[in-house]
């Protein structure tokens, strides 16, 4: 069972001080301190992007990809090895820009991992421009007189994928958050967890101040998470209440048990020299 | 056994219809036939034709001596249609005959040819006769062709038994349609065409694979375990193999969104300990350039199958090309090592993929196995594959339950190789870190010029022996006459047309050459320097516009070449056309 210092890196962290991702990175090492896992059995799987430092913050196993990318790998690292616990992190950019693509088709097929998504409504690291999540008229270096497009709701998104868990979480609430990613891992099935991570170097709109006025927890608000109607409700709520919790969850056979090889166990721990392809070659005969 | 040509000691078909008529399942079960009757064989498609929107044909060739390629002319053309008499009558050699429908009519002057024999058999009749579906006509065409090269039906119906066992009602009216076709054609036409195919009482063992399917079956003996891909021809085959076979092979096969999230996948598969592939074209490749540079920075071992056709962007999808060479071996930003290998026959593919996952794992770098439409749809008889002849070698793959060594495990330790041992991911007592940001030996992001100039050395440590490995394995071979006036210097599959060119020009009594470079990346610069040494002429052989071969070897080694042999029109090589050239500049 990992400790706060097994999972503390000798990496300096070059998040601006007062950082959202501060409150995820510290919510995740203690949900998998307090679902006990140990960490080796724990693979970060990063995109590009503020967040993607997240693989030199936490000592587990990791892969630092590229941008957008991080649901392809994390799908492929849980069916080689299904006895890992796979966690994807990506930003806004990262998750409904460049890979958007990938989010409905990880929902459909329904690996059993975990996205985190640190969605702080801005690109950060590229020094401030729109976002897929930003609204529209927000104003940043590459729109200056306002973004044009309407912003991408993350949960309605996942909700119209049929992702067999989607939720939200606010980075300004860590107990929330750990309970929430402590869900979200040991769901079976793929889990979005779509985090409020106020940027406090570009983004002067969505503030802590923001967000603190305006979130509350679904389920404090008799929300009932296996009702997909009542999480569409939920979901487009935004302008003054924000809700935060778990929006929808299902039970549906997970990616790997489509795949007959994987009931011999896992694929990274079968043989490669026990093929025969005499039988095969027979075909060609 | 004994095989009659017109030409030479080879039957050479064509076996012509439209989309649908099941023109290449026609000519490659009549190849698998003339094949278990002791025959080498090689069959090419080609889908659709330029020339009207849904013609299909299949080139098929047989003889008791290996056989490399198609020929320049066809001695028997099974024409499904009027369309396709009219298309490939001028192809047919002279002496040569036609099967066609008996319903045909052709007005006066509509053929043009008058040396070549026409025979007519009830195809549709014999259909209607049988109540059978009107794609059997194919099935009639192939009993009366067997027919007048004296081949046995017995040996084809055994073919079409195997082909649809299980299937008893097919069968059995398949069986039927193939004995009209031939009673019908020995009746009427007897022993009057010239071409003979007399088999064997005894099956050679042999198989009829395409490039694709030993590709598949050597990506199998190799035990990779994951293979995602995008369909794209001309490589979807492999797809479509490996998923309705992935329970023996012991695979997971998966069909992705796109090729950005397959090579992504291979490289979260093989960080996790598998070895994995995924096969495209150049558009697919394209999509995958920027997950290559990542798992060639995070050292992460993969294999990719690039089945080439004419470019750019969509060009023409069912047709060949070698335009991808260059960007094969330059893909993706920055620098890195790769390996880039391009087998020239089905026996190449095999063995050469076995190779490719190899290196691949050994060096911990991309793999490209560089092929094309012609070498990976076509079909060439040989001997099965020896499972044993290459072997799996994982390299510094350590696979342990716990890391006791003294101090931490470090994914990028840096070592005189340049290779790192991997270990598997979830091992007690180790975290292991891939990063596609430049990386201490650990794994953490760094930009410290020292930290970067160690890896970047470390990651091309390993290029030097990687390259002295490649001048092992035979990356360039040479065939013909040693001391011959003409080397013919080619790569991929222009091997086949190029060995039918030499056999051609030696019957013709010129001795020629021809010198396959195998290995592209990393270049074999002394084996392909030793083989350009010594007197004589040289033509570069590529079915490209630019030469890229030639590009290539001037860049390696300064040789440059004098004459060249470059066809872009997306057809394959014919053995009569590199002949010729060769006679020319001899």
């Amino acid at each position: 069972m990992a400790t706060m210092r097994d999972l503390a890196t000798p990496v300096e962290n070059t998040w601006c001080p007062g950082c959202g991702n501060f409150g995820i990175l510290m919510a995740m090492k203690r949900a998998i301190i307090q679902l006990g896992l140990e960490r080796e059995e724990v693979v970060a799987i990063t995109g590009i992007g503020c967040h993607g430092k997240v693989t030199n913050y936490i000592k587990v196993n990791g892969v630092h990809v590229i941008h957008g990318r991080v649901l392809p790998a994390a799908t492929a690292i849980k069916l080689a090895n299904h006895g890992l616990t796979v966690i994807g992190f990506a930003g806004d950019g990262d998750a409904y820009n460049i890979g958007m693509g990938h989010l409905s088709h990880a929902a459909r097929r329904n690996p059993d991992i975990t996205y985190v998504v640190h969605n702080n409504l801005i690109y950060a690291l590229t020094t401030g421009q729109t976002s897929p999540t930003s609204e529209r008229g927000f104003r940043t270096k590459s729109t200056p007189r306002g973004a044009f497009e309407l912003a991408i709701n993350p949960i309605t998104q996942a909700l119209a994928s049929e992702a067999s868990f989607v939720a939200r979480g606010y980075a300004g609430d860590m107990h929330h958050l750990t309970e929430l990613l402590k869900e979200a891992i040991t769901h079976r099935g793929f889990a979005l967890v779509d985090v409020l991570q106020p940027c406090v170097a570009w983004n002067r709109v969505n503030t802590y101040d923001f967000f603190r006025e305006r979130v509350y927890k679904l389920e404090e608000a008799g929300h009932d998470p296996t009702d997909l109607r009542q999480a569409y409700d939920r979901a487009v709520e935004w302008e003054d209440r924000i809700p935060i919790g778990v929006f929808y969850r299902v039970e549906r056979p997970t990616y790997r048990e489509n795949f007959p090889v994987l009931s011999r166990g896992p694929l990274v721990r079968q043989r490669l020299d026990d093929v025969d392809i005499s039988r095969l070659m027979k075909e060609f005969a | 056994m004994k095989s009659i040509g017109i030409r030479d000691n080879s039957v050479s078909f064509i076996v012509g219809g439209q989309a649908g008529q099941g023109i290449t399942r026609s000519g490659s079960l009549l190849g698998k036939a003339l094949m278990r009757g002791g025959f080498h064989v090689f069959g090419a498609n080609d889908y659709p034709s330029v020339i009207r929107g849904s013609h299909n044909f299949y080139v098929l060739r047989a003889s008791d001596e290996e056989i490399h390629s198609q020929a320049d002319t066809a001695d028997l053309l099974l024409a499904l249609n009027k369309e396709t008499v009219l298309l490939h009558e001028g192809e047919v050699t002279e002496g040569g005959a036609i099967i066609y429908d008996d319903r045909t009519e052709f007005v006066v002057g509509e053929l043009k040819r008058d040396d070549v024999g026409l025979y007519p058999v009830p195809l549709s009749s014999v259909v209607e006769e049988l109540e059978g579906a009107p794609i059997m006509r194919n099935t009639v065409a192939l009993g009366a062709a067997i027919a007048l090269v004296g081949f046995d039906v017995e040996i084809m119906k055994g073919v079409i038994s195997d082909t649809f066992a299980g299937r008893t009602g097919i069968v059995e009216l398949n069986h039927r349609a193939i004995e009209k076709g031939f009673e019908y054609a020995r009746e009427v036409y007897g022993d009057s065409f010239s071409c003979r195919l007399k088999p064997s009482d005894e099956s050679p063992g042999w198989i009829m694979p395409t490039g694709n399917d030993a590709i598949a079956l050597g990506s199998i003996q190799a035990g990779c375990r994951l293979f995602a891909a995008y369909p794209m021809t001309p490589a979807s085959p492999i797809l479509h193999y490996l998923a309705a076979h992935d329970v023996e092979a012991g695979m997971a096969v998966i069909q992705t969104e796109n090729e950005i999230a397959a090579f992504n996948m291979l490289v979260g598969a093989s960080y996790a300990g598998l070895r994995a592939m995924t096969a495209t074209s150049g558009g697919g490749f394209c999509l995958m350039v920027e997950a290559l540079g990542l798992a060639a920075m995070t050292e992460t071992p993969v294999v990719l199958v690039l089945g080439q056709r004419p470019g750019p962007s969509t060009g023409m999808a069912t047709y060949s090309a070698q335009g991808d060479l260059l960007f094969a071996i330059h893909a993706s930003q920055g620098e890195f090592p790769r390996v880039v290998v391009a087998p020239g026959d089905v026996d190449e593919c095999f063995y050469r993929t076995m190779e490719a996952f190899n290196l691949a794992e050994r060096y911990q770098v991309p793999a490209i196995i560089l092929a094309d439409k012609y070498l990976l749809e076509s079909h060439k008889s040989t001997g099965p594959f020896d499972a044993g002849r290459v072997g799996i070698d994982r390299g510094d793959l350590v696979v342990v339950d716990e890391w006791t060594d003294a101090g931490e495990y470090l994914r990028y330790r840096i070592t005189e190789s340049g290779v790192s041992p991997r270990i598997l991911p979830g091992t007690r007592g180790a975290t292991v870190l891939a990063n596609s940001n430049e990386h201490t030996e650990y794994g953490y992001t760094t930009v410290d010029p020292e930290k970067v100039v160690a890896m970047g050395d470390k990651r091309f440590r390993k290029l030097d022996s990687l390259r002295e490995e490649v001048e092992s394995l035979e990356p360039v071979r040479a065939y013909g006459a040693p001391d011959a006036a003409v080397t013919l210097v080619g790569w991929g599959s222009t091997k086949g047309p190029a060995l039918e060119a030499l056999k051609m020009l030696r019957r013709r009594g010129t001795e020629a050459r021809f010198v396959q470079v195998v290995y592209m990346e990393p270049f074999p610069a002394e084996a392909v320097g030793e083989a350009l040494r010594g007197g004589g002429r040289f033509v570069l052989l590529e079915a490209n516009r630019t030469a890229q071969l030639g590009k290539l070897i001037r860049l390696n080694t300064g040789f440059t070449f004098e004459h060249v042999a470059l066809k872009y029109d997306g057809r394959p090589f014919n053995p009569g056309e590199i002949a010729a050239r060769v006679e020319e500049v001899a």
